[in-house]
């Protein structure tokens, strides 16, 4: 039932338990209670809205930055990445394989707000190597969702 | 001048609800619930492989009983799924949708007069096909009690010394029934008793919600009597790909090959790559439809409960067919009312066969969104009937 309910509300976090429920066929108070111990055990970690906020007057840019560090002793790459979390604007930090050690998504409401905030907090940090920053021109799919749907083609209104 | 037309042709009854039809797909702002396919796009891989195909041109005939990848991945996928072996260079046949399969199987196996047994309501391509293929069609009505199972006793007494074929359309369209292992047993005894042979028609087979789907040629002795027919139209969201197979014996392939091949020669090239890349890649995507589906099926029994409109639980295909008989009302006329007061389109049961009266097929081959909408209206109908009724009788 876990599984069934996650997988809804990965894509739905609008959820009507009540209508949760019959489409699981279950009863309401298990998808309440399901829901609450999640929430509880950190499963369910938060709820978000996804947003397309160029639809909006309020514009904002985002930016992917690649960072290369030092891992400190004893405590890799921990404390660093915690140094970086902790800034609001800061979405989203990986820990990435590869060519560089650090992905961070970053929203500022300015391109200039990102390259201070690279400029004055990322950069400074004393086992930050290097950063590349890229900015986003477009989002076309997020969070498993196609931002601008193509309209649906017509199907016939009735066939046998 | 002369007659142009065969009598044979002009002898079948058009669908009587045509009509009907055709005022829906004129009404611009109708709801339906009347389609008989998936609302899913064809999974991502499946369409990228097809326009892969024709980058590389391959815009050729195949060979005519299919491509040999496409054949084996079939046989694969049978062996998988219903536990049946079929041999991929003499059991399989590529098809133009399982709709082909149904006629070249009947035109390869009947003679004047055979009789052929059609369970309905069902599909509506059995019988005229029956009859174009010179054979003799014999109507058994399923019943509602039985939740539209095809049940022995029924069969038995349909049964005459010119009996030839039975066709088994589950899981069903229109009714959304199936059947189990234990539902089938009965009937493969029976078939072997009477020397019959059966064209299971198993297009809805990954649509199921209550285990899996069950093969009647899983069944012991009965693949030696079964054509098997499937595709990937309604599973695999592709009925405008046109593509199914049919699997059987291989001296009632031989023969069904080669109308195949004079009538069709083979089915679309684009359309058997893609189909190659849906039976390799594409489980999760197929479940991921199954899901939704069976979620939309409770949120419609849950409804149909809460207005009081009964209908048995089926558990197959993407339909239900709640019983309108209270309304005292022909299926027809109420569909017709239905459209014209709420402009919901529903299909009346009698699309199906006469059998199907008082009886209304509601797909669910739409957004949750699009069923609430259309419930809402159906509620709001039946609720002014209701008061219509009580006003006559004070």
């Amino acid at each position: 039932m876990r599984r069934e309910i996650l997988k809804y509300m990965e894509k739905n976090s609008k959820v009507d338990p009540k209508e949760l429920a019959v489409l699981l066929g279950t009863n309401e108070v298990t998808v309440l209670n399901e829901i609450a111990d999640m929430e509880k055990e950190g499963v369910i970690c938060g709820y978000h809205t996804l947003i397309d906020w160029t639809k909006t007057d309020s514009q904002s840019v985002i930016a992917l930055i690649e960072v290369r560090v030092t891992p400190q002793r004893n405590r890799g790459f921990e404390r660093i990445a915690e140094r970086i979390y902790n800034y609001p604007e800061v979405n989203s930090v990986y820990l990435i394989s590869g060519a560089y050690d650090f992905l961070i998504t970053i929203e500022g409401k300015t391109l200039m707000e990102i390259s201070q905030f690279v400029a004055d907090k990322l950069s400074p940090i004393d086992e930050v190597v290097s950063t590349t920053t890229h900015f986003i021109l477009k989002k076309y799919k997020d969070h498993g969702t196609i931002m601008e749907r193509r309209e649906k083609e017509e199907r016939m209104p009735v066939s046998l | 001048m002369r007659n142009p037309l065969s009598k044979t042709i002009v002898g079948i009854q058009p669908s009587g609800i045509r009509k009907f039809f055709d005022i829906v797909n004129e009404m611009e702002d109708a709801i339906s619930l009347g389609v008989g396919e998936p609302d899913f796009d064809t999974p991502w891989r499946i369409r990228e492989e097809g326009i892969y195909s024709l980058e590389r041109g391959r815009t050729f005939y195949t060979s005519n009983a299919g491509l040999k990848e496409l054949k084996e991945e079939i046989c694969r996928y049978l062996k998988r799924k219903v536990q049946v072996s079929y041999d991929p260079a003499h059991q399989v046949i590529v098809t133009v949708g399982g709709s082909e399969g149904i006629d070249i199987a009947l035109r390869a196996m009947l003679d004047p007069g055979d009789e052929v047994l059609i369970p309905q309501p069902s599909y509506v391509s059995y019988l005229p096909c029956t009859i174009l293929a010179g054979g003799v069609p014999v109507i058994i009505p399923l019943k509602n009690e039985n939740q539209f199972k095809l049940t022995a006793a029924e069969v038995e007494a349909a049964l005459t010394p010119k009996t030839k074929i039975l066709v088994l359309p589950f899981p069903n369209n229109p009714t959304g029934s199936i059947m189990s292992r234990e539902d089938l047993e009965p009937i493969a005894e029976l078939i072997e008793k009477h020397d019959l042979y059966v064209i299971s028609d198993e297009i809805y087979s990954e649509l199921t919600y209550q285990g899996n789907h069950v093969s009647i040629a899983s069944l012991p002795g009965m693949k030696e009597r079964t054509i098997l027919i499937n595709g990937f139209s309604k599973g695999f969201a592709m009925t405008g790909w046109r593509l199914g197979y049919t699997c059987g014996p291989a001296a009632i392939i031989e023969q069904m090959l080669k109308i195949h091949q004079f009538a069709i020669m083979c089915a679309p090239t684009n359309s058997q790559y893609a189909a190659v890349e849906g039976l390799r890649h594409c489980e999760d995507e197929v479940q991921e439809m199954r899901t939704a589906y069976n979620q939309r099926r409770r949120f419609l029994m849950h409804e149909f409960e809460r207005i009081g409109l009964p209908c048995f639980e089926p558990f197959g295909a993407f339909y239900v067919f709640p019983s309108i008989q209270e309304f005292g009302m022909t299926s027809e006329e109420f569909a017709m009312r239905l459209l014209e007061a709420e402009k919901v389109a529903v299909v009346p049961g009698t699309a199906f066969g006469d059998c199907g009266e008082g009886f209304l097929r509601i797909s669910y081959a739409y957004s949750l969104e699009d069923l609430k909408e259309a419930l809402a209206r159906l509620e709001h109908f039946i609720v002014s009937l209701r008061k219509e009724k009580e006003r006559k009788h004070d």
